[in-house]
C-alpha cells in the first residue's frame, strides 16, 4: 500500500503550502490585534475573515476536503454540521440578547437588585 | 456501490467516514461551548475581564506550537504511507512534543489565573473561558495518549494497514484540533484582548 | 473515603422503601434464579458479550420494556395522587416523593423506553432491510448498549441509594443547582443521562454510516425501505442534536461539582441560557423518536394495505425537511420566558410549517390505503389508533404554536396532554406496531393477535380516558407538576377519570405482557400454531423477509442484488417468471467476535458517574482508568473475527430450503 512517489510529493506540496498559508494568516491578525491597527466592526469583521481563511486552507490543504470522490459524503457532512453550528449559535445569540434585554439581566440591573435584597 | 474497491478499502472508507462524522458532531459540542461563551464573556461578576487576563504574544506561541504539530502530524502520514517508519517515528514524536508544548504552556495559564483569584469559579465569563479552552485541552491530553498507544503498537508489529488507517484517523484528530483553536484564538484571544 | 456515602442515603419514605426493596428483591431473584440454573455461562457467551446487532436489539427492548414498567408505575403514583390530593386530602406521597416520581417518569420514559425500544427496532431490523450482515461498527454498537445499560443502573440505583432528582425531566436551574438542590438527586439524573446520551451519540453515528455505506448492491438511496430513509435522517438529528445536550449536561455538572456559573442566579451565571441550549436539544429529540415510528407505519401500512407505499418520493422529502426543521423550531418550548414579540413570531411561523410535512405523511398512508386491500391485523390497528390520536395531538400543538395562546397553555395540563398525545400516540403505537409486525422475524414464531387487539384497545381508550380530561384541566387553569389542589376548583372528577384511564392503560400493558407469554407457551407446545416457518408471514415488501425467522447469524448466506424499490416483492414476483439460476456457491463468512470489553467500558462508566455524584473521587479516577484501559486493549486486539466455513453456511441454508419445501400452509 506505498503511494508513488509523485502523488507523495504532490501531499507534500499541500501540507506545505497549507503550513506557510496558516502561518500567515495566524501571524497577521495577531499584528493587527497587537498593534490596535483597526477597531470596532472592522476589526471584528477582519478577524472573522482571517479565521474563515485559515479554517479554509486547513479544510482544502490539510483534510483533503476537495479530493473527496463522489457522492461527496463527508462534504455533506461538512456542510450541515456548519448549518446546525450556525443556528445553533447564531439563534442562541439572537435569542439571548432579546432574553436579557426583556428581562433586566444585565449587569447594572442585577448589581442594583443584589443592592436592594437583604438575600446573600 | 462501487465494485472495484477491495474489502480494504470498502473497510477504511467507512472507518475513515464514520470517524469524519464523530469529527462533526465534536463540533457542535464545541459550538455550545463557544455559544456559551459568547453570551456570558461579559459576565465578569466585578472580576477580571478578558482583556486584563490574556497575554496574546503567549496565545501566538501557543497558536505556533500547535500549529507546527499540525503540520509535523500531515508529514507523519505521508512517511506512513511511503512506508517509511522511522520517518513516522520522528514526524510523530515532533508531533506530540509539540502537543505537550502546548499543553504545558495552557497549565501554565490557567494556574497563573487560578492562583490570581481568576479561577473558574470566579465568574461565569471565566468558568465558560476554562471550559471551552479546557475541553480543547482534554482533546489534545486524548490525542497524545493515542499517538504514545499507536507509537509503541508501531514497534511491536510495524506499519500493517490498520495502524495506517489509524494513523490517518489521528492525523484528522490533530488537524480538526487545531481548526477548532483557529476559532478560539479567533473569537476568545484576540476578540477578548483586544 | 466514600466521599458524601453513608447510611443515610437509604430511603426513608414508606413508599421508596417499597419501591427500593422491591427493586432489590427482583434483582436477587434474577441473580438466584441465573445461579440455579446454572445459565451464567449461556448468558455471558450468548447474549451479554454479542456483537450480533439481532442479539443486542433484543436485549436494548428486553431492557425497555423494564423501564416501561418502572414508568408506567410512576405514572399510577402520579395519577393516584391527583386523584386523591384535593381540599383536606393531601393524597398517598409527599411533595418531596411526588417530584421525584415525576423526574423520575419523564427521564425513563424517553431516555430509557422510548430511545431503548427505538435503537433495538433499529439494530434488529436496519442490517435487514438494507441487505448487510452487520452494523459498520459492531463493537462500538456493543459499547453503545452498555452505556444506556450503565445509564439505566444508575437512575435505578437513585431508587436505593440517595435521593433522585426533583427538578423535572430537565432539571432547569436555578433549581437543579446547588443552592437549591444541593442533594445527589440531580447529580444522578445528570450522570445517567451523560452516559446514555453518549451511547446515544456513538449509535448515531455507527447507524448513519452503515445506511449510507453498507446497503446490498444495486439499493440506491431512492430504493431504500423507508423505514431506513425514517431511521437515516433520525441518526442525522442523533448525531447533530445530542453533542448539545453533552455540552449542556457538562456544564451544568461543572457548576455542581466545580462551583462554576454557567446557569447560576449569581455570579454571572445565566439560567436561560440553560433553557435554551436543553431545548436545542429537546426539539431535535422528539423528531429523533417519532422519525422511526413513521418510518414504521409507512412499512405497516404498505403491507397490510397489499399495496406500495404511496408517494414515495414526497415521503423522502418529508422526512428531510422535518429534519431540517427540526432544528429551528426549539423556542416554542420557551416563548414565555420573555424573549420578545420578533423573537416569539419566527419561531412561532416556523413551528407551524413543520406541521405541513407531517401532513405530507398522513395523506400519503391514507392514500396508500385507498382501494388496497387491508388486512386488520394489530399492526394495522395500531396505525389506525395512531392517525386518530396523533391528528388530535398535532393540532394541540399547531394551536399552541401560535405565541399568543401558548402563554395561556404552556406548563398547564393542555400541554402535558399534547405531548402524552404525540410520544403515546405517535412514538409507543408506533413501535408497539413495529414490535407485533417484526416479532416473527426476530423469534421464528408469532404473536397472538387475539390478545394484541385487546391490548390495543385498552391502550386506545384507556388513553382516551387518561388524557382527554387533562386537555380540558388545562384550559381550566390546572398547571402541571402539581401534587395538591383546592377542592373549590372542581377539578378533581376530571382527575379520577384520568386516573381510570391509566389503570385502562395498565390493562392494556397487562394484555401485552399476557401476550408475550401466550405466545411463547405456544411456541413450545404447539409450534405448528403460531410458527413463522417462510421466513415470511405477512407476504413483505422488504428484504428483511428474505431470511428465515430467525434470521442466520450471517442475516444473508449470499448478499442480494437490488433492481428495484421493494426489492423482496421484486425478487417474489421474478422468481414466479424467471428460470431457476445456477447453483449457488457460498462463500466463508467473517462475524465479529464475541467481547466482553464494552461491559467493562460502561462498568468503568458507571463508577465515574457513582463516583462523581458521592464525591467519591478515588472511584471515579479508577473508572475513568477502567475506560481508558479497556479502550486500549480493544485497540490492540487483533482477533476481532471469526470465520463461519462456507461448507457450515451451505448445510444451514440446505435444512432452511428443505424446511420450506415441507412447509404447512400458514
Amino acid at each position: 500500500m506505498i503511494q508513488p512517489e509523485t502523488k507523495q510529493r504532490s501531499e507534500l506540496r499541500s501540507y506545505t503550502v497549507g503550513f506557510i498559508l496558516s502561518v500567515l494568516l495566524t501571524v497577521i491578525p495577531f499584528t493587527i490585534v497587537m498593534n490596535h491597527t483597526l477597531s470596532g466592526g472592522l476589526l471584528i469583521s477582519a478577524l472573522a475573515v482571517f479565521a474563515v481563511l485559515q479554517l479554509l486552507t486547513q479544510l482544502i490543504f490539510f483534510l483533503h476536503l476537495g479530493d473527496e470522490r463522489k457522492p461527496r459524503l463527508q462534504g455533506m457532512a461538512l456542510v450541515f454540521m456548519v448549518l446546525v453550528v450556525g443556528i445553533v449559535v447564531i439563534g442562541s445569540l439572537w435569542i439571548m440578547e432579546h432574553l436579557n434585554y426583556h428581562m433586566d439581566n444585565n449587569p447594572e440591573v442585577i448589581k442594583q437588585q443584589l443592592d436592594e435584597s437583604d438575600d446573600l | 456501490m462501487n465494485n472495484i474497491t477491495t474489502e480494504q478499502e470498502q473497510s477504511d472508507d467507512k472507518t475513515v467516514f464514520g470517524f469524519w462524522v464523530y469529527l462533526m458532531t465534536d463540533c457542535v459540542l464545541f459550538a455550545t461551548l463557544f455559544a456559551t461563551y459568547a453570551v456570558l464573556q461579559h459576565n465578569t461578576a466585578g472580576g477580571a475581564d478578558a482583556k486584563e487576563l490574556f497575554s496574546l504574544p503567549y496565545v501566538l506561541v501557543e497558536t505556533m506550537l500547535l500549529l507546527i504539530s499540525s503540520y509535523t502530524s500531515g508529514l507523519m502520514l505521508l512517511s506512513a504511507r511511503a512506508g517509511n517508519k522511522r520517518s513516522v517515528f520522528i514526524w510523530l514524536a515532533a508531533t506530540v512534543a509539540l502537543g505537550l508544548g502546548f499543553l504545558g504552556m495552557e497549565l501554565n495559564e490557567f494556574h497563573k489565573l487560578a492562583s490570581e483569584g481568576s479561577s473558574w469559579n470566579r465568574s461565569g465569563f471565566l468558568s465558560a473561558f476554562f471550559t471551552l479552552i479546557g475541553t480543547h485541552g482534554i482533546h489534545i491530553a486524548t490525542g497524545l495518549l493515542w499517538a504514545a498507544v499507536m507509537a509503541i503498537r508501531i514497534a511491536k508489529t510495524g506499519l500493517t494497514n490498520t495502524m495506517l488507517r489509524r494513523l490517518t484517523l489521528f492525523s484528522m484528530f490533530w488537524h480538526f484540533l487545531d481548526i477548532v483553536w483557529i476559532c478560539i484564538f479567533t473569537f476568545v484571544y484576540l476578540l477578548g484582548g483586544r | 473515603m466514600l466521599g458524601r456515602l453513608n447510611w443515610d442515603a437509604l430511603p426513608d419514605v414508606p413508599i421508596t422503601i417499597g419501591g427500593a426493596v422491591m427493586l432489590v428483591v427482583m434483582g436477587i431473584v434474577a441473580v438466584a434464579a441465573m445461579t440455579y440454573f446454572k445459565k451464567w455461562r449461556w448468558l455471558w457467551t450468548n447474549w451479554l458479550t454479542s456483537l450480533d446487532p439481532k442479539k443486542i436489539g433484543i436485549m436494548y427492548i428486553i431492557v425497555s420494556v423494564l423501564m416501561l414498567l418502572r414508568g408506567a408505575a410512576d405514572a399510577l403514583m402520579l395519577r393516584a395522587q391527583q386523584a386523591t390530593s384535593a381540599g383536606n386530602s393531601h393524597g398517598v406521597i409527599s411533595a418531596d416523593t411526588f417530584q421525584q416520581v415525576f423526574s423520575a417518569h419523564g427521564s425513563i420514559m424517553i431516555f430509557f423506553v422510548a430511545m431503548g425500544f427505538m435503537f433495538g427496532l433499529i439494530n434488529l431490523i436496519v442490517p435487514l432491510q438494507i441487505g448487510s450482515r452487520d452494523v459498520a461498527f459492531p463493537f462500538l454498537n456493543s459499547v453503545s448498549f452498555w452505556l444506556f445499560v450503565a445509564g439505566m443502573v444508575l437512575i435505578n440505583v437513585s431508587l436505593v441509594i440517595g435521593e433522585f432528582s426533583t427538578a423535572g425531566w430537565l432539571a432547569y436551574p436555578p433549581l437543579s443547582e446547588l443552592r437549591y438542590s444541593p442533594g445527589v438527586g440531580v447529580d444522578y439524573w445528570i450522570w445517567s443521562l451523560q452516559i446514555a446520551g453518549v451511547g446515544s451519540l456513538l449509535s448515531g453515528i455507527n447507524f448513519l454510516v452503515t445506511i449510507l455505506k453498507m446497503r446490498a448492491p444495486g439499493m440506491t438511496l431512492m430504493r431504500m425501505p423507508i423505514f431506513c430513509w425514517s431511521v437515516l435522517c433520525s441518526m442525522v438529528l442523533v448525531a447533530f442534536a445530542f453533542p448539545i445536550l453533552t455540552a449542556t449536561l457538562l456544564m451544568l455538572g461543572l457548576d455542581r461539582s466545580l462551583g462554576m456559573h454557567f446557569f447560576t442566579s449569581d455570579f454571572g451565571g445565566n439560567a436561560m441560557m440553560y433553557v435554551n441550549l436543553i431545548w436545542a436539544w429537546g426539539h431535535p429529540e422528539v423528531y429523533i423518536l417519532i422519525l422511526p415510528a413513521f418510518g414504521i407505519f409507512s412499512e405497516v401500512v404498505a403491507t397490510f394495505s397489499q399495496k406500495k407505499l404511496f408517494g414515495y418520493t414526497s415521503m423522502v422529502w418529508a422526512l428531510g425537511a422535518i429534519t431540517v426543521l427540526s432544528f429551528i423550531v426549539w423556542l416554542h418550548h420557551f416563548f414565555t420566558m420573555g424573549a420578545g414579540a420578533d423573537v416569539n413570531a419566527f419561531f412561532g411561523i416556523m413551528t407551524m410549517i413543520i406541521s405541513i410535512p407531517t401532513g405530507v405523511k398522513v395523506f400519503n398512508w391514507l392514500f396508500t390505503m385507498y382501494r388496497g386491500r387491508i388486512i386488520f391485523s394489530t399492526p394495522m390497528l395500531w396505525f389506525l389508533g395512531f392517525v386518530l390520536t396523533f391528528a388530535i395531538g398535532g393540532m394541540t400543538g399547531v394551536l399552541m404554536s401560535v405565541p399568543a395562546i401558548d402563554f395561556q397553555m404552556h406548563n398547564s395540563l393542555f400541554l402535558v396532554a399534547h405531548f402524552h398525545n404525540m410520544i403515546i400516540g405517535g412514538v409507543l403505537f408506533g413501535y408497539f406496531a413495529g414490535y407485533m409486525y417484526w416479532f416473527p422475524k426476530i423469534t421464528g414464531f408469532k404473536l397472538n393477535e387475539r390478545l394484541g387487539n385487546i391490548a390495543f384497545w385498552c391502550w386506545l381508550i384507556g388513553f382516551f380516558f387518561a388524557f382527554m380530561p387533562l386537555y380540558v384541566l388545562g384550559i381550566m387553569g390546572a398547571t402541571r407538576r402539581l401534587d395538591h389542589y383546592d377542592a373549590s376548583l372542581g377539578w378533581q372528577g376530571l382527575f379520577i377519570v384520568a386516573g381510570l384511564g391509566v389503570l385502562i392503560i395498565a390493562a392494556g400493558v397487562a394484555f401485552q405482557l399476557l401476550q408475550l407469554a401466550v405466545s411463547v407457551w405456544t411456541h413450545f407446545k404447539h409450534p405448528q400454531r403460531n410458527a413463522d416457518l417462510t421466513g415470511d408471514p405477512w407476504n413483505g415488501r422488504t428484504l428483511e423477509w428474505a431470511t428465515s425467522s430467525p434470521a442466520a447469524e450471517y442475516n444473508f448466506a449470499v448478499i442480494p442484488t437490488v433492481t428495484d424499490r421493494d426489492a423482496w416483492w421484486k425478487i417474489k414476483q421474478d422468481r414466479q417468471t424467471k428460470k431457476p439460476g445456477n447453483p449457488i456457491v457460498y462463500e466463508d463468512i467473517a462475524v465479529p467476535k464475541n467481547t466482553g470489553v464494552a461491559l467493562f467500558v460502561a462498568a468503568g462508566s458507571f463508577m465515574v458517574g457513582f463516583g462523581i455524584i458521592w464525591h467519591i473521587w478515588w472511584l471515579a479516577l479508577a473508572g475513568l482508568a477502567v475506560v481508558i484501559a479497556s479502550v486500549i486493549h480493544r485497540l490492540n486486539d487483533d482477533d476481532t473475527e471469526q470465520v463461519i466455513p462456507a461448507a457450515e453456511i451451505a448445510a444451514s441454508e440446505a435444512a432452511r430450503m428443505s424446511r420450506l419445501k415441507q412447509k404447512v400452509a400458514v
